[in-house]
């Protein structure tokens, strides 16, 4: 690849106007999500970050509620300096789907203590902690002589980091552990790597143990080691930085470090991409199938432009199989476009990877946005792959949260592009990813039972429980949100929602949903009035990011449930079709409410009588830590 | 490039850094004279010079930058060394 990876090639450089853009949108009082969606899009360096982290911090709260970002709480635990690693984490978090705040607690793990309830990362309401330890201060930075010795100083280093770790888990925050970055100095050479007690050799044995037994399976692994390697070990580590400021790595490749500790916390709460959208002629294949026909493109052996196109067409199938949907997205005819997937002998991608085949004359904006739709997921789980500069940029323009990777003129190029970028970054993988993909295939194709099949892969865990006080803020978020079924318009303040807890004739309600992608935190929020034998809907809401899942029928059994447990024959409610409202009607139907009135304003009064009322069977096992009645969906 | 060019060179880095559109150069700007001139910012600004000028300076020229002046004077020393 051209260009250093730690100027992130992926992206789009910095346009000129970027301060004044970014100063513009601080001086305003509301919040366009569009435009600091595409200001975070670009490559950003260390400054323009620092500035968009006073951009994000302004905008919090209209960010998380109208950009669809997910807020998350990292504190970091270090040996050495994070500041500027710190000041990157909330502008690179946008390109992520995330709103970062972090709290640092540093230096030294010596006192004052990290862990702990009483600690400054105890009392910080985290959601993750990030160990981010030097060899150095981990008593790895000199050569051990005798094997006896290198396993001595590996195990006290390890065992320290294991005490650590569970410090973190026992306050209830997932533990990020970071694999340890080499010094590039070599004691005798080649052979640092056959004598045990060689710096390098004891920081390769330290990695080995803490992934595979310090790490437990809630655990996230942020390998350093190997992204300095990527960066090149003499240009990530800075002598002269380090022993000025204590830097962990060099300024220039900040950025870089901040974007794949944000990939980490992305994939970590399924904010990953979920699907990759591509454009065919001379991006799967050079030249175009129009013009050259199927024997003129290039494609597999013989030149370096087929065999570049071939790579980049491998490194996708091996996408598909770790359970990234794919999708076709072209201007071609569908006959003209699906031909080489049949019949052309250099192909890697089949048809039957492909998930969705959209070959339309139709604008490409909206064909997302549909692919979007049917696989069921937002666009901003979108990774969209062009060569075509001008496409690429009214996809940026318009869909500022699709990811859409800057390509080089060399194809050749395309393949590292798509990978570094780290859009499908997974927290973790199993047998069920590689299945999901196909499941959803075979949806496509017409089955029900195989959407079923891969909602039952997704492994989805659902937490029901009423609201409590440490979830009040993102209620308070939520219902003030887009994507409600039932809302009436108004806003809402933390303390109206404590009054809505603590009120003995309303029943609220929380579902969370955890899943193989990752933990999606709260999804639904429904609040009736129970003061009647007739339940009153008052909020119902459900992210769309969960569209799709039944979540809406799990949170209708539970209401129902509750509702026949303390004697009530009906519930009822009013839907207003609003721009804030956009459910389909036929939703109704499915969840088997009646229509009981259709009001001039289009707003739809609905009820459900609880004695016809019975429970279908879903696809969650479902949690209930306390205070609502027991049953289980599943 | 003479002193005076190579402040302006050095103001424009400073007010992109430091991201203040007035700030005006002189020698005696010290560290925590500008906002956003704290340690990080101090080394932010030394990594956008070295680039901005194409020059790295070592562990004891960053020792003794205590102002811009000291900036400038090295840039201007390893220029005329050249």
């Amino acid at each position: 690849m051209t260009g250093a990876l730690s100027d992130l090639p992926w992206l789009v450089p910095t346009p000129p106007d970027f301060k004044a853009r970014v100063r513009a949108a601080l001086s305003g009082q509301s919040v366009d999500p569009l435009e600091v969606r595409k200001l975070g899009g670009y490559a950003l360096d260390l400054s323009s970050l620092d500035l968009m982290g006073k951009l994000v911090r302004q905008h919090r709260a209209g960010l998380i509620r109208t950009a669809g970002l997910t807020p998350f709480r990292l504190g970091i635990a270090s040996s050495h300096t994070m500041d500027h690693v710190a000041s990157a984490l909330p502008g690179t978090a946008l390109r992520h789907n995330l709103v970062v705040d972090v709290v640092l607690a540093g230096m030294g793990p010596a006192p004052p203590p990290l862990v702990g309830p009483e600690s400054v990362l105890g009392r910080a309401d985290l959601d993750a902690i990030l160990i981010a330890f030097d060899y150095r201060v981990l008593g790895l930075a000199e050569a051990q002589l005798t094997p006896h010795e290198a396993e001595i100083a590996v195990c006290g280093a390890i065992d320290f980091l294991t005490g650590f770790a569970a410090g973190v888990r026992d306050m209830g925050i997932t533990c990020i552990l970071q694999t340890l970055v080499p010094p590039v100095s070599p004691l005798f050479g080649s052979l640092d790597g056959r004598v045990p007690g060689s710096v390098r050799a004891m920081i390769e044995r330290f990695n080995e143990k803490l992934v595979y037994e310090v790490a437990i399976e809630r655990d996230l692994v942020l390998d350093a080691a190997f992204l300095a390697s990527a960066v090149g070990l003499s240009s990530w580590n800075h002598a002269r930085d380090w022993n000025k400021s204590r830097l962990p790595c060099a300024l220039n490749a900040t950025p870089l470090y901040a974007d794949h500790i944000c990939r980490l916390l992305g994939a970590a709460c399924g904010r990953a991409r979920q699907c990759l959208v591509m454009d065919l002629d001379n991006t799967l294949w050079g030249g175009t199938l129009a013009k050259d026909g199927l024997e003129g493109i290039s494609l597999g052996h013989g030149s370096s432009v087929g065999e570049a196109h071939v790579a980049l067409q491998r490194y996708i199938v091996e996408l598909r199989r770790r359970g990234v949907h794919l999708a076709v997205c072209s201007g071609d005819s569908e006959t003209n476009a699906r031909l080489p997937f049949r019949k052309h002998p250099e192909m890697a991608l089949r048809e039957e990877h492909i998930a969705l085949f959209v070959a339309n004359s139709f604008d490409t904006i909206g064909n997302i946005r549909e692919i979007a739709a049917i696989l069921n997921i937002t666009t901003d789980a979108v990774v969209y792959l062009d060569d075509d500069p001008a496409q690429r940029a009214r996809v940026r323009e318009v869909l500022a949260e699709v990811a859409v990777p800057e390509l080089t003129a060399d194809p050749a190029d395309y393949a590292g592009l798509l990978s570094t970028a780290g859009y499908f970054e997974a927290a973790k993988f199993s047998r069920d990813d590689m299945e999901r993909a196909s499941f959803f295939l075979a949806y496509s194709r017409g089955s029900d039972s195989d959407f079923s099949q891969y909602l039952e892969s997704l492994e989805m865990v659902a937490t029901v429980a009423p609201f409590n006080a440490t979830s009040r803020a993102r209620i308070t978020q939520l219902m003030n949100a887009s994507g409600q079924f039932n809302h009436a318009g108004e806003s809402y303040s933390e303390r109206d929602i404590e009054t809505l807890q603590n009120a003995p004739d309303k029943f609220c309600m929380k579902i969370s949903l955890a899943d193989r992608f990752g933990d999606n935190g709260i999804v639904s929020i429904v609040v009736f009035d129970c003061s009647k034998p007739e339940w009153r809907c008052i909020t119902w809401l459900t992210l769309c990011r969960v569209a799709g899942h039944r979540v809406e029928e799990l949170a209708l059994a539970t209401v129902a449930r509750a509702a026949s447990e303390a004697g009530a024959v009906r519930l009822s409610g009013l839907y207003s079709p609003t721009a804030r409202n956009g459910v389909n009607p036929e939703h109704f139907a499915r969840l088997g409410l009646t229509r009981k009135a259709i009001r001039s304003d289009g707003g739809i009064e609905w009820v459900l009588d609880l004695a016809g009322y019975e429970m279908p069977a879903l696809p969650f096992a479902v949690v209930r830590p306390n205070g609502l009645a027991n049953h289980h969906a599943a | 490039m003479n002193r005076e060019e190579g402040a302006i060179r050095l103001t424009r880095i400073m007010r992109d850094i430091f991201d203040s559109d007035d700030l005006q150069y002189r020698d005696g700007l010290t560290i925590n004279s500008v906002p956003g001139w704290d340690s990080l910012g101090h080394m932010r600004f030394l990594n956008a010079v070295e680039k901005g000028f194409g020059v790295e300076f070592t562990s004891g020229e960053v020792d003794t930058f205590e102002n811009a002046g000291n900036v400038l004077d090295a840039i201007l020393l390893r220029e005329a060394r050249v």
